[in-house]
Formats: C-alpha cells, structure tokens, sequence
C-alpha cells in the first residue's frame, strides 16, 4: 500500500513493472491467469462475430417459409434444422443474438448509470439524502422482479408498440425495464466504495487545494471506485440476457416475427418430441453466452482486485 | 426478542406501503383503461359499464383512488376475475400453497446440494474437488430454469419415459398410489428450481466458511486435539453460515421468478401460472393482486430471514 499522496505517478512506481506500465495492462496481465476466464473471451468473441457478421454470410432470410422443410433435423443445408415453417433456425439464432447481445449490453449500461448515479450521490451525501436513497434501494431490492416485469410490460407494451413501431418499441421497453430492476446492486457498491473513498489522503488532499465537490467526485473518487463497478456490469449482461430469455420464452417479450433467442425456445416447446434440435441450439447459445460471461466477470474480479495478488 | 420482532413488524409497513406505491403508480401510469374488455364485450352494456366505473372510482383524483384501492386491498376486497368470475383471493388462497409447497421443497434440494458441496470445497480450496465443484456451480447458475426445465422434459418424459411432464391435479388415485403420482410429477419442477439454488448457494456457502476456517479460534480448536469433523462443523461451519442467511433472504425475489418460470413450464397450478394466464387473458384484477401477493411473500421471507439472523448470531442486540 502506497503511503499518502504520492508526487508524481512514476515516483511511486515499483520497479519491477518497467516501462510503460499501465493499471490497464497490470490488469490483463492478471486477468490471463484465469484460464477459463480467457477461453471464455474468445469463444464470446467467436460467438459476438458470428452474429454480427453471420447474417452477411449465412444469406438464408430469418422468415423463408418452406413447407417441404417443416421441422427438418440438422443437416447441411439448415445446419440446426428448421421449424414447423420450415424457417432456418441458424439464420433465426444468428438474428436472434444480436437482439440478446444488444439487449443485455444496453439493459447494462441503463442499470450502471441509475445505479452510479444513485450511489455516487449517496456515497457523497450524509444524512437524510442518503438515508432516503438507501431506503428506495432497499425498496426495489425487495420487489419481486419477474411479477413486476410482466406487468409493467403487460400494461405499457401496447402503446409503446404504436409509438415506435413493434420492433422498437418492445426493445425500448424490455431494455429500459429490465435495466430500472437492476441497478441495485450497482448503487450499493458504489456507494460503499465512496464511503471509505472519501476519506483517504489524496481526495482530502484535493478538498484541501479547493476542488469543488463535483471534481473530487469525478477526478478523485470515481475512478479508483470504477473496478467492482466493471464486475458488477459483466455480470448484468448476463443477467439481462437472462430476464430478457425468460420474458420471450414465457410469450411476453418479442413477437414471433423478431426470433430472440427466448423466443425460438417459447416456439419450440410444443414441439419437443419430434423436433428436439429445434429447443436445444436457443438454448444453447443462451447457456453458452451467459457462462462465458459470468466466467469473464469472475477473471474480472480478480484482475481488477488490487488487494488480491497474484 | 418480542420488541424486536414487534419493531421489525413495524419496519414491514413502509416497505409495503412502497410496494403499493410503486404497483398503484404503474397501475395508474399505464395507458388504457383497464375496464377495456368490457367496453368491447358485447355483453356488458354500457350503464354497467358507468356502474363500474363509479364503483371503482375511476374518474376521481389520482390520490383519492390510491387510499380506495389501498382499503381495498387491506380489507381483503380484491377484486373479481374477469375470466373466471370468482373472487380473486379465493383464487390466490386456492393456488399458493401448491406454489410455496415447490418452492419449500426445492429450497431443501438446494441446501441438501449447497452445504456439503461448499463446505467441503471450503476446507479443500483450490483442489480438484473445489475446481470441478465450482466449475460445475457457474454451469449452474448460467443454465436458466426455463433451459433445465426442457432438457429434464427431453430426457425423463420424452426419452426415458420415466416421469410425466404436465402437472395434474386431478389424481385419480388414493393413498400410497395418490402421494406416489405426486411425487412423480413434483420431482422435475423441484429439481429444476433447487439445482439454479444450489448453484449459487455452493458458492456462497463456500465463500463464507472460507472466510471463517482461516481464522485463529479455529486453529486453537484445532490444536486442542479436536476431531477435524467437530472442527470443521461446530467451530467454523456454524459461525460461517450466519451471513449466508442474509444473502439467502436476497434471492428470495429471484426464487420467486424462477418458480413463475417452472410453473409455467410444467403446468403446474401455482399462484406464478395464475399470473401468466391472467396477462395472456388480460385478466388485471388477478395480475395485480398475484403481484402484490409475491410482493407480500417477498417481504416475510426477508423479516424471517431477518429474525432467523437474531437467533444465530448472538452478538445481535434486540433493541
């Protein structure tokens, strides 16, 4: 641990980083000894190329409908078979996962913002502002999610749909939901790192030279409070990918003619006996994306973790 | 211990009154009228239709509606279904027990997992047991129910034929047959919901006696002579568990959704079914009081969590 402020960045330095040492190179020296952390990386990599470059490839529209090829099994024409439209389910997955993709990582960045926000706001401030923040947290902490998601999504999904269209407005809407559930966690860490933050040497320091509050929130303090943060947003990916699986395949999230990956499984489940490939490659992607992600978060956490050495 | 309860009691009721903001405010947000169906149903004339409206107070200020609705709630007058034209707490009290009877039996599957796995992980870090376990505990967790559910349906009802895979009610069978039918077709919607537990719990419990197995009245219990066995369970295991409870009474929300997700799967006729056929029949009486009423559940597993905290950990002062 570094004594008080130090004068300069390199002054401080131990010698056996070398040259040209960044923290964010310090960290990916230690995120690769997570093995499994690593492998996960490349096969989500792997998997966010194929859909987003796939359906420039793979040129079978999602929505071909082929009755002589009604719930044909895998084969080389349809590599993950068809269903009972005879419509290429890896075409439809390849589509499909760019909405999970795009849904977790906006649901994210939606739930990261409320919930720096709300916890940088009350890590800085004592007293009643803090109180009351915390007690909304503990609020929405204690909701049940999955019941108030399907009714928020119940009630509103209608006229959002004549708004901005059914593609987008379901998108807007399943993103924005599932991202104002999930901020909790996020505004509690936040908050916590604020409290022992605001107290160490360096952000004194800068109060005593007259940083207005606002820069030692900014400058000071949200930086060094940035690595649990990162962990925390890994794991929301997953998350969002998780709740927006689980509203398509319970028949509330997008409609049939926009195949997420939820929604080909809701499809498929009637149909389990004679057509199994056609539940088991949605499912699959799902498992494999939220796996390697939580993998990801976890070598996150080690690699972002200054008190762990490794 | 009774003032504490009596003032965790107390605590509940602004959380509940939150809980009823936050519903009536989506409620009320929501575009529509929630008298729709009937203004389209043929049926229903359009006098009752006012009559209704009056009733419910629909044309008031926003906050005179909140206290009715609110009365309303707390005296039990929840309403009538729309579809199945019975009162909807006779229709909740009819379906909860079947829901909390699968959730209470998987949460028992996931602790029968959880415990062993994690503590013998704990005293064993970094072993190949502790590897595969935890390896085995992130494939768990990322496994989403409504996943498990179908691959359990492919294996033991399509392929092996062992298990049945729609929940019935309607046994038409007594004594041993009667309670062996149920267990039949309770195990995969059980199994289902307590292996996502237990995933996340391993870790968990892992953690936390990790924490405690290092420290020094462990050592001193073990230098005494004691049998690794009585070290290991009534020293470290016992005091470790205690934060688990919290972090337990967490994932009670999550709990709750993932049976809504099984129930569905398996057909079973719990409350979480009752509320994905009343939105598919926009059935709002019964979508509102299902919510609140997992809302309510939410929040006692959380006070007993609370209190199970008290009677474990002694340090805790009931003031």
């Amino acid at each position: 641990m570094a004594s008080s402020t130090p004068a300069s960045p390199t002054a401080d330095a131990p010698a056996r980083r070398g040259e040209g040492t960044s923290p964010w190179r310090e960290a990916w020296r230690r995120f690769r000894r997570h093995r499994l952390a690593v492998i996960s990386l490349w096969v989500l990599a792997l998997m966010a190329l194929m859909v987003i470059f796939g359906p420039y490839i793979w040129k079978v529209p999602i929505n071909e409908i082929d009755f002589s090829a009604r719930l044909a099994k895998p084969s080389l024409a349809h590599p993950m078979g068809t269903d009972t439209l005879g419509q290429d389910i890896f075409a439809r997955i390849l589509y499909g996962g760019r909405i999970s993709l795009a849904v977790g990582l906006s649901a994210m960045l939606i739930a990261i913002f409320v919930g720096v926000v709300v916890g940088a706001i009350s890590g800085i401030s004592r007293g009643p502002v803090d109180t009351a923040l915390m007690w909304l947290t503990d609020l929405f902490l204690a909701l049940p999610q999955l019941p108030l998601l399907l009714l928020v999504i119940y009630l509103f999904r209608d006229s959002l749909k004549s708004v901005f269209g059914p593609e987008g407005g379901v998108f807007i809407l399943i993103v924005v939901v599932i991202g104002a559930f999930r901020w909790m966690p996020v505004a509690r860490l936040v908050r916590a790192q604020f409290f022992s933050l605001r107290e160490k040497e360096y952000v004194e320091a800068a109060r005593a030279l007259g940083a207005s509050v606002p820069r030692q929130v900014m400058r000071h303090i949200m930086p060094n409070a940035m690595g649990p943060v990162i962990v925390a947003a890994t794991v929301d990916v997953a998350a969002a990918i998780i709740a927006e699986s689980t509203l398509s395949f319970l028949g509330l999230g997008f409609p049939p003619d926009i195949p997420s990956w939820g929604r080909i499984l809701f499809d498929s489940k009637d149909h389990l006996d004679i057509a199994p490939h056609w539940a088991l490659f949605p499912g699959l992607a799902i498992f494999l994306a939220v796996l390697t992600i939580s993998f990801i978060g976890d070598g996150l956490r080690d690699a972002l973790d200054p008190r762990k050495v490794l | 211990m009774g003032p504490y309860i009596l003032r965790r009691l107390l605590l509940m009721v602004p959380s509940l009154l939150g809980i009823s903001v936050v519903l009536f405010t989506v409620l009320a947000l929501a575009p529509g009228d929630p008298f729709e169906e009937l203004a389209t149903n043929p049926n229903v004339p359009a006098e009752v239709r006012e009559m209704l409206r009056a009733k419910f107070g629909l044309d008031d200020p926003v906050w005179q509606r909140y206290f009715h609705w609110l009365t309303a709630m707390l005296r039990g007058d929840w309403g009538f279904s729309f579809i199945s034209r019975v009162d909807v707490d006779q229709l909740i009290l009819q379906r909860v027990p079947v829901t909390l009877t699968i959730i209470g039996a998987s949460q028992l599957v996931a602790l029968a997992i959880a415990l062993p796995v994690g503590i013998y992980s704990a005293t064993r870090p970094y072993s190949l047991f502790d590897q595969v376990a935890n390896t085995l505990a992130f494939i768990g967790f990322s496994l989403p129910t409504f996943f498990t559910g179908i691959l359990f349906i492919l294996l033991f009802s399509i392929t092996l034929d062992w298990l049945p895979f729609v929940y019935r009610a309607d046994i038409q069978a007594s004594g041993w047959q009667w309670w062996w039918e149920h267990l039949k077709q309770s195990i995969m919607p059980v199994m289902v919901l307590g292996l996502f537990q237990g995933a996340s719990w391993t870790r968990y419990v892992r953690s936390a006696v990790l924490d405690v197995i290092r420290l020094d009245y462990v050592t001193t219990a073990r230098s005494k002579g004691l049998a690794e066995r009585v070290v290991v369970l009534k020293h470290a295991v016992r005091n470790g568990l205690i934060p688990v409870v919290t972090l337990v009474a967490l994932q009670m929300p999550a709990v709750f959704g993932g049976a809504i997700v099984t129930e569905q799967i398996f057909r079973v006729p719990g409350i979480g079914s009752l509320l994905i056929d009343a939105i598919q029949r926009n059935d709002t009486p019964v979508i509102m009081a299902v919510t609140f009423v997992l809302a309510i559940l939410v929040i006692l597993f959380n006070l007993l969590a609370d209190l199970l905290y008290g009677v474990l950990d002694p340090r805790i002062t009931y003031r």
